[in-house]
This record gives structure tokens, C-alpha cells and sequence, in this order.
């Protein structure tokens, strides 16, 4: 299975960002990989120096330019760009790609599609047709199929330090698993399956949203209990927002729910969480925006997922209180002392009602 | 008596016939060397269940469970149109294979091959029709001249009006859609036509569309029930009909249907079935399709890229119908059923449904009384969902031309890749259920039905769907004008729908108001005992039987239209 004359044919990854290029380096270990990048600075920079983004850059990995080429040479193809550009970027590539491809995309968050003259900030409510996971925007965009996404505890940094981890492919296709898993796979990196592809991505995506607010208790001084709280909460909240969305509860027990949640909630090297840290800390959306390299999905993704609940009538409460933080100047106290006054306190009962 | 709906002598005149003679039509093909195809359908089968089930012994405990499944249904669910010798077949095939579980392989010596090849065998001549030129032309003249007969008496109210021609089935059957599509695709690929189903007539209906299509003979699964009636059995025997019988749900059976269905299209026989698998029991427009035989449609285009690894293969096109009626016979009965399933306990089902002889009724009544069907035709898939254009090149969502090999190969080479087929067929499902929903041709009977029914729930919004309709019809009144109202915000988001692309609707919904209201009252259900909505001395809107109000409200369903009332 694993040797065919084509199996030498190399893999594409489009974006060289953390995650990407720490991806083609996992990758490169198995294959020769092309890294698409749009940046000609940074093509030449992994050329020249064989360095991105503090990673050391495998000399499997060839950078390139050139999608056509990219497409062309590759039969499986990794695009992880931020979500804003995803579809931009399937716009780009979807000339070149053929019904036999392979994408497996690791962006975690959604695409919106606003009615003329909206903005995400004027729009009143979000409808399932209006808000897209990747992959959806993958097979709306394009002729390829065969589509699956990468997702769970995969912080890039310990990644790349070789330290164990594990991700969740998911798709429709067994063959895309299998694909997948056959290239992703090492000794220090496992690989689970799971057949709930839109369920996995929204669980990636609906976790930032927690992580922002890990950052904040943890940005308040607050401990271990209250972030025990926090998870197991935040949990259900993203069962009760996934399901709406179309995701399968089990999923978000899983490696990609779970998993990923406990992971980004606990690490302060996360962009969302150093979003909810600086927060309580009393700093404004707007500064700490500016000063970081990388997208924080989670900030879009809150707007994204209260505009969403407002519209199928359901109430994600620490979403919804994280929103008034962003974007309607509540403060980062007000809103906890505002959860924890909060009335509703049965615990879980949502296994049972699947 | 209700006022019909004035029907407008219809302007097509007809087609001529795509292929010239008989004996160029593949399923003329097909039957004549039956005896070859019969074999290939079983070998292949064997083949296949082999590989499903590889070992002796799990292919003994299949053979065994088989058995036990037929002789079960011997016992509780016998047939007239079964064969007399089936108990005697069942209970030697159940006796070898108790002998032969007590033997070991050498001594069996493959006895269990020979079983498996008699067991498949016998399905493949029972589920194989055959198809008989000299039957076929009778029985298409028989269709045409006693429904012409029967149609022109009824309409024009004179004894010597059975002997006009004044109107033809044309006239009462409205085809609209691709047809030129179709014609064209037909010509030049393989044909798997799959339309909505709602009522025991659908059969001979879209048989007679198919026709005056000029189209050659489809080769069709009919559900083997139909031929229990004998005068039905004789029409789709020589019709083309191939059987499907749904109360076998066994492994051999279900490889040997497939197969059929399979090695037919392969063949480039053009195919028919009712992918929802049975009648609609709600009046819903079908949401979920049976995927089995469905799947063969698949599985043959990707054979014949196999087998074709340079030159382009025939082309299996599927083709979306849907079937519009003001009134559907069965109705009553289809939505009690219906009810009962959904509602278990919390629904009283009231009284016991006839028996199948309603059928033969159900046809009189059909041909001879007003009430107009439309079946629109939709533009031709390929078998993954594509569009495709007159030249039958698939498209992409930007009209970009598209090879669907590709669709099947990995690293290069076609390959086969089982999850991966039913996934396939699981995304042309959905693809033809969209369909569905877009070619629907809304009527008048429908949108009143529809708002009716929405407007009367309103008003009820603390009982449940089961609690309101036990609700007694006594009490449910809309005043006129409200009625008048709503009718008038729904009928202008189907227009608004409809520009945007997501649905049809009839000519007659169209004009003032109050007449499109009163067409819409006066036809649907219109043949029912109890009529699902009437105008009361008032001149508010009634009803009689909200069930079945509640069926033909079902077709509506899916648009979001509920939002609006």
C-alpha cells in the first residue's frame, strides 16, 4: 500500500506560517514536500538560511511561488492559511486543481459570507448558509472531493521540538484518513481518525473562544478551579454551538474536542489566550491586535459564533459575555463576577438527550 | 361539482423517436440474449458476495441466515405473484446446509459454492424482466387508446365523446424541464432516470413519458408487490420492468439486485427506479434516497473508466423527475401510515385501509377525472452530481469542463475503492434530493394546503404535531380574508424562489387571487371522500380530514415558506 511509483511524487503545503511550516517539516520526514508561500522574502529566506518563523526548515522542503507547479506536482495537498484568506486562497488555487486531488487543511475557523454592504461588525445575525468550515469552502470553491482537515493539541512549538503530540484526521474518506495518516505519522507524533469532519473543525474552531477566556482567569490571578470550571463549562458550550452547527456530540469528546480544549486553555504560549491574559490585564482589543504577527482566530470567532446563536435562538452564555468584553467595553472583572451570578446551574445532561 | 381546472390543449406535438426500429433499443438487447446476461449477473454476484464474505464458514452462516430469512417470509408475508415451488426450494437449500455444517471442508467438497450458485441464480431469474417488442407495442397502444378513450368521456359529457380524440393524454400530462436535454443525453450516453414517488401510478405514468419522449424503453425496478395485480404484472412485464422486492433484505439477494442494475447501465441499457425506494408516506418530497441501487450507477461508470483506461467510455447520466398531482389516491392511507410510525403511541390510528384492489380503482378514477400532472424533467448529473451540458461534458461550478475519471483515480490509476463509492453515492443522493426540490412545480393545491395547514397550527402553538391532529375539524376555521392574506405573502415568496432558482411553479398560480385560491381549493385532494379544505357557507376555509390536509401540505416543506406565516 504504502509503496507506489507514484509515492514519490511530493506533498504541497500552501502557507509558510508557525503551523504550516512546522507541518511541512512533519512532513518532509516522510516525503519531499513543496512549501507554497506568497511572500518572495520568505521564499528566499528558507532557501538562503533554511529557517521560518524560528523553525529550522527541513531540506525535504522546497519553497515555491508557484501554485500552478505546486498543484501540478502534487497529488495531497496541506493548505493551512489563516481563515480570513482561505477563501481567497481556494480562489487562487482552484484552477489547477483536478477531481484526483487530496486536501487535507489545517486552518481552524470559519469563512462568513455578508449580504452587500455588511460588515461582520453591522451584520445583526449569522445563518448556517452564511457561516462555512473550511473544508465546505474547499468543495464550494473547487472540483476536489477528497477533502479532510488536520485538527487537535498541536501547539507548533512543542511540535517542532519533537516533543509527542498527537492530531485528528478527518473526512468523509477512508482513503483521505489513510492518506493522511501515512504521511503525518512518526514515532513521536500520533495520528487519530475520525469520520466527523465538520464536527472536528468546528470543535478546533469553537475552542478559541474558551482559550480566550482561560487567558482572561488566568490574567485575573485566578487558579486552578476556576479554570477546572472554565474547561469543563466551556465544553459544553461548544457541544451545544457544534450541534447547532452540524457537528456530532461525540466529536467534542474526542482528541479535537477535549483534547484540544485542555491543551490551548493551559498554554500561555497561544495567541487566544494571550488575547483574554492582556485583557484582564487591562490592556484594549485594538493594542493587542496590532501587536501580534499572527492572526488570534478566536476574536473573529467570537463574533462569528454570538451573531450565530442570536440567529438558531441559543444562548451560549460565556460567549456571549466574552463578546460584551471584545466589543462592548465590558471589563474582564464584570464579566466574571456576571458568569458566576449567573442562575443557571445544572450541571450536564446533554449526553442524554442526543 | 367542483370546478376543474380548465385545461389548454396542449401545443407539443410530440417526438419522434430517438433510435429508429426495436431492435436498436439496449434493453431489446438486453432481453434477447438473456440467457448470457442472466449467467453474467450471477457469476458476478457469486464473485462479489465472495469477496464480501471470503471464509466457508461465513459464507455458510450467510447461506443459512438466508434461509431462514425466506422461510420466515414464506410463513408470515406470502404473495400471489411467488412461485409455488419456494417452500419446497427453501426447505431443501435449509436441509443441505444443516447436512452440510456437519461436514468438514474436504468432505463438503464446495457443496457451499453450489448452493450460493443455485440461490443466485434463481434471483437473477426472478428479478430479470423481459422485454417482448410484440407486447411492449400492444401494450403502449392499449395505454394510449383506452386512456384517450376513457379521458375524452369523462371530459366532454357525451356518450359519443369516447370515440373523439378530442383530448389525449397530452393534454392532462404536462411535461416540462429539459426535455431536449434529456432527448440529446440519451442519444449519446446511458440514461439513469430517478424520479420523486408518491403514488402506486407513477410506474405506468412516467412509462407513457417515456414514450412520448421518444425515448426507447427504460429498463426499470418496479416493486414486486405491483405485480401481484395481474393486469399490472402484464403491462410492466412487457414495459421493461425488472423486480425489486423489498421484503428480501438478504446478502445474495441484495449482491444478485445490484448486480443486476449494474451489469444493465454497464450495458448501456437506459434505467429507471424510484431511488426514494418507496412510495412517500408523508407527502414530503423525498429528503433521503435508498442508496443501493443508486450506488450501481456509480459503480458501472467506474468499470467502464476502468475498462476503458485510453478511450472514453459510455457516460452515465442521472437525471432528476419530480411527479406533481393535485391528488394523490393513496393519500389517506400513505399519510396514516406515516403517522403511525412517527407518532407510535402518541398516535390513534382510526380506522383499518383497504386492500390493494384500490389500485385498479385508483386508475379509473385517475384517467377519467380532471385534475392535471406535470412531471418536469431536470437537467442531466454525472454520476458525481455535475451538471453536465448538451454534449454531455461534465461542468464545474464555474462551467468549467471537468474529466470525472478523475474522480476515481488515485495515484494516477483508476481504482476501486468501495468507502470511497459510497460516499460518492451519498453526495449525487444529496445532489438529486437538491434537485428535486428545485424542478418541484408548485400548484395551487399545494400553496393552499401549505398555508392552511401552517395557519391552523398557529393557532395551536402549545400542541404538538400528534395533539393537534386529533384536534376535531369541527373547530379549525380561517376567515377568508386572512386566509387571503397569507396566501398572498407565500405565493410571492415563490415567485421570489423562484427567480432565485430554487423552485418552479405552475402557469395557474399565476392572476387574481381569489381565483388561483378557489383553483387551488377545488383540486386538491379532489376525489377524496373527505376533502381536505373547503370553503364553508361563510366562505371561510374548512376542512374535513386534517391528516390528509396535513399530507398535502408536506409537499411544501423544505423551502423555510413556514418562517413567513
Amino acid at each position: 500500500m504504502t509503496l507506489r511509483s507514484s509515492s514519490d511524487k511530493p506533498v504541497g503545503v500552501i502557507g509558510a506560517g508557525n503551523f504550516g511550516s512546522v507541518i511541512a517539516n512533519i512532513l518532509a520526514r516522510n516525503r519531499k514536500v513543496l512549501l507554497y508561500a506568497r511572500d518572495e522574502a520568505v521564499i528566499k529566506r528558507i532557501l538562503d538560511k533554511r529557517e521560518n518563523r524560528g523553525h529550522k526548515m527541513s531540506k525535504n522542503v522546497l519553497p515555491t511561488g508557484d501554485m500552478e507547479y505546486l498543484a501540478n506536482q502534487c497529488d495531497v495537498i496541506f493548505p493551512i492559511v489563516p481563515s480570513a484568506h482561505f477563501r481567497d486562497m481556494m480562489r487562487k488555487l482552484s484552477p489547477y486543481l483536478h477531481p484526483y486531488h487530496i486536501l487535507i487543511h489545517g486552518t481552524k475557523g470559519f469563512d462568513i459570507k455578508l449580504p452587500k454592504g455588511e460588515t461582520i461588525e453591522t451584520v445583526k445575525t449569522l445563518n448556517r448558509q452564511q457561516v462555512k468550515t473550511m473544508s465546505e469552502v474547499i468543495r464550494e470553491e473547487s472540483v476536489v472531493v477528497r477533502v479532510g482537515c488536520l485538527a487537535g493539541p498541536n501547539l507548533a512549538k512543542e511540535l517542532s521540538q519533537r516533543q509527542p503530540g498527537a492530531t485528528v484526521v478527518a473526512s468523509h474518506f477512508q482513503e483521505v484518513i489513510q492518506t493522511g495518516k501515512r504521511l503525518l505519522r512518526n514515532d513521536r507524533f500520533q495520528v487519530y481518525e475520525n469520520h466527523d469532519l465538520v464536527g472536528v473543525e468546528i470543535a478546533g474552531v469553537l475552542k478559541n473562544i474558551i482559550a480566550i477566556a482561560s487567558g482572561a482567569l488566568s490574567g485575573l490571578g485566578y487558579g486552578e478551579n476556576a479554570k477546572g470550571l472554565l474547561i469543563s463549562r466551556g465544553a459544553v458550550e461548544m457541544v451545544y454551538l457544534g450541534r447547532v452547527l452540524g457537528g456530532d456530540t461525540r466529536t467534542f469528546l474526542g482528541v479535537a474536542g477535549i483534547g484540544d480544549l485542555v491543551t490551548t486553555c493551559n498554554s500561555p504560549m497561544s495567541r487566544n489566550f494571550t488575547v483574554g491574559y492582556r485583557l484582564a490585564k487591562g490592556e484594549k482589543l485594538k493594542n493587542i491586535l496590532k501587536d501580534m504577527e499572527e492572526v488570534a482566530e478566536g476574536v473573529n470567532t467570537i463574533r462569528i459564533a454570538k451573531k450565530f446563536s442570536d440567529y438558531y435562538k441559543v444562548r451560549p452564555l460565556i460567549t456571549d459575555t466574552l463578546y460584551k468584553v471584545l466589543f462592548e467595553g465590558m471589563t474582564v472583572q464584570d464579566a466574571l463576577d456576571y458568569l458566576m451570578r449567573y442562575p443557571l446551574n445544572v450541571d450536564i445532561n446533554l449526553l442524554s438527550t442526543t | 361539482m367542483a370546478e376543474i381546472l380548465v385545461e389548454k390543449k396542449n401545443k407539443n406535438i410530440g417526438y419522434e423517436p430517438i433510435l429508429e426500429g426495436i431492435p436498436d433499443w439496449p434493453v431489446y438487447q438486453l432481453s434477447k440474449n438473456r440467457k448470457e446476461f442472466l449467467e453474467e449477473v450471477t457469476q458476478k454476484s457469486i464473485d462479489q458476495i465472495r469477496l464480501l464474505r471470503p471464509s466457508r464458514k461465513q459464507l455458510i452462516d450467510e447461506l443459512e441466515a438466508t434461509a431462514f430469512r425466506e422461510q420466515n417470509r414464506l410463513k408470515r408475508n406470502r404473495w400471489r405473484v411467488d412461485p409455488k415451488d419456494e417452500p419446497r426450494f427453501w426447505s431443501r437449500i435449509k436441509n443441505e446446509l444443516v447436512e452440510l455444517s456437519s461436514k468438514t471442508a474436504e468432505n463438503g467438497a464446495k457443496k457451499e459454492e453450489d448452493l450460493l450458485h443455485e440461490i443466485v441464480q434463481r434471483y437473477a431469474n426472478e428479478i430479470a424482466g423481459s422485454f417482448k417488442p410484440s407486447s411492449y407495442k400492444f401494450a403502449r397502444e392499449v395505454i394510449k387508446f383506452w386512456f384517450g378513450r376513457l379521458l375524452n368521456g369523462a371530459r366532454v359529457k357525451k356518450f359519443g365523446a369516447y370515440f373523439r380524440n378530442q383530448y389525449t393524454l397530452r393534454d392532462k400530462i404536462h411535461i416540462v424541464g429539459k426535455v431536449k436535454m434529456l432527448r440529446a443525453l440519451a442519444k449519446q450516453g446511458t440514461v439513469v432516470m430517478v424520479p420523486t414517488h408518491f403514488s402506486n401510478l407513477d410506474s405506468i405514468l412516467i412509462g407513457w413519458v417515456i414514450h412520448s419522449l421518444g425515448l426507447p424503453a427504460f429498463l426499470y425496478g418496479a416493486g414486486l408487490n405491483l405485480f401481484n395485480i395481474k393486469i399490472f404484472a402484464y403491462f410492466m412485464n412487457s414495459l421493461g420492468a425488472y423486480k425489486v422486492d423489498r421484503r428480501k433484505k438478504n446478502l445474495p439477494y441484495l449482491e444478485t439486485l445490484r448486480m443486476y442494475s449494474n451489469l444493465a447501465i454497464q450495458k448501456g441499457a437506459h434505467s429507471l427506479f424510484f431511488p426514494g425506494g418507496t412510495r412517500s408516506r408523508s407527502g414530503l418530497i423525498e429528503k433521503q434516497l435508498k442508496l443501493g441501487l443508486l450506488s450501481t450507477a456509480v459503480e458501472a461508470q467506474r468499470n467502464l473508466y476502468r475498462e476503458n483506461a485510453t478511450g472514453e467510455p459510455r457516460k452515465i447520466f442521472v437525471i432528476p423527475v419530480t411527479l406533481n398531482y393535485h391528488f394523490v389516491l393513496e393519500a389517506p392511507e400513505l399519510i396514516e401510515d406515516y403517522l403511525q410510525v412517527k407518532g407510535q403511541d402518541r398516535y390513534f390510528a382510526e380506522q383499518d385501509s383497504y386492500g390493494s384492489f384500490q389500485l385498479i380503482k385508483f386508475m379509473f378514477k385517475f384517467f377519467t377525472k380532471g385534475s392535471s400532472i406535470s412531471v418536469s424533467i431536470g437537467p442531466g448529473l454525472d454520476v458525481m452530481g455535475n451538471y453536465v451540458d448538451d454534449n454531455g461534458n461534465s461542468l464545474d461550478a464555474n462551467g468549467q469542463r471537468l474529466n470525472p475519471r478523475e474522480y476515481f483515480m488515485t495515484n494516477g490509476q483508476v481504482t476501486i475503492d468501495k468507502q470511497r463509492e459510497n460516499e460518492y453515492t451519498r453526495m449525487l443522493s444529496a445532489k438529486v434530493v437538491s434537485e428535486y426540490h428545485r424542478i418541484n412545480r408548485v400548484f395551487a393545491s399545494h400553496l393552499v394546503a401549505f398555508v392552511a395547514f401552517e395557519m391552523l397550527q398557529r393557532k395551536f402553538p402549545k400542541l404538538d404535531l400528534f395533539g393537534f391532529l386529533r384536534l376535531p375539524e369541527e373547530d379549525l376555521e380561517i376567515p377568508y380574508e386572512e386566509f387571503k392574506t397569507t396566501f398572498k405573502k407565500i405565493r410571492k415568496e415563490i415567485y421570489h424562489l423562484k427567480e432565485k432558482g430554487k423552485v418552479y411553479h405552475a402557469t395557474h398560480l399565476k392572476g387574481q387571487t381569489d381565483i388561483v385560491i378557489r383553483r387551488g381549493l377545488d383540486n386538491v385532494g379532489i376525489f377524496h371522500l373527505k376533502r381536505p379544505l373547503l370553503k364553508n357557507k361563510k366562505g371561510n376555509i374548512v376542512t374535513q380530514d386534517l391528516n390528509v390536509l396535513y399530507y398535502y401540505h408536506n409537499r411544501l416543506v423544505g423551502y423555510d415558506l413556514e418562517k413567513l406565516i
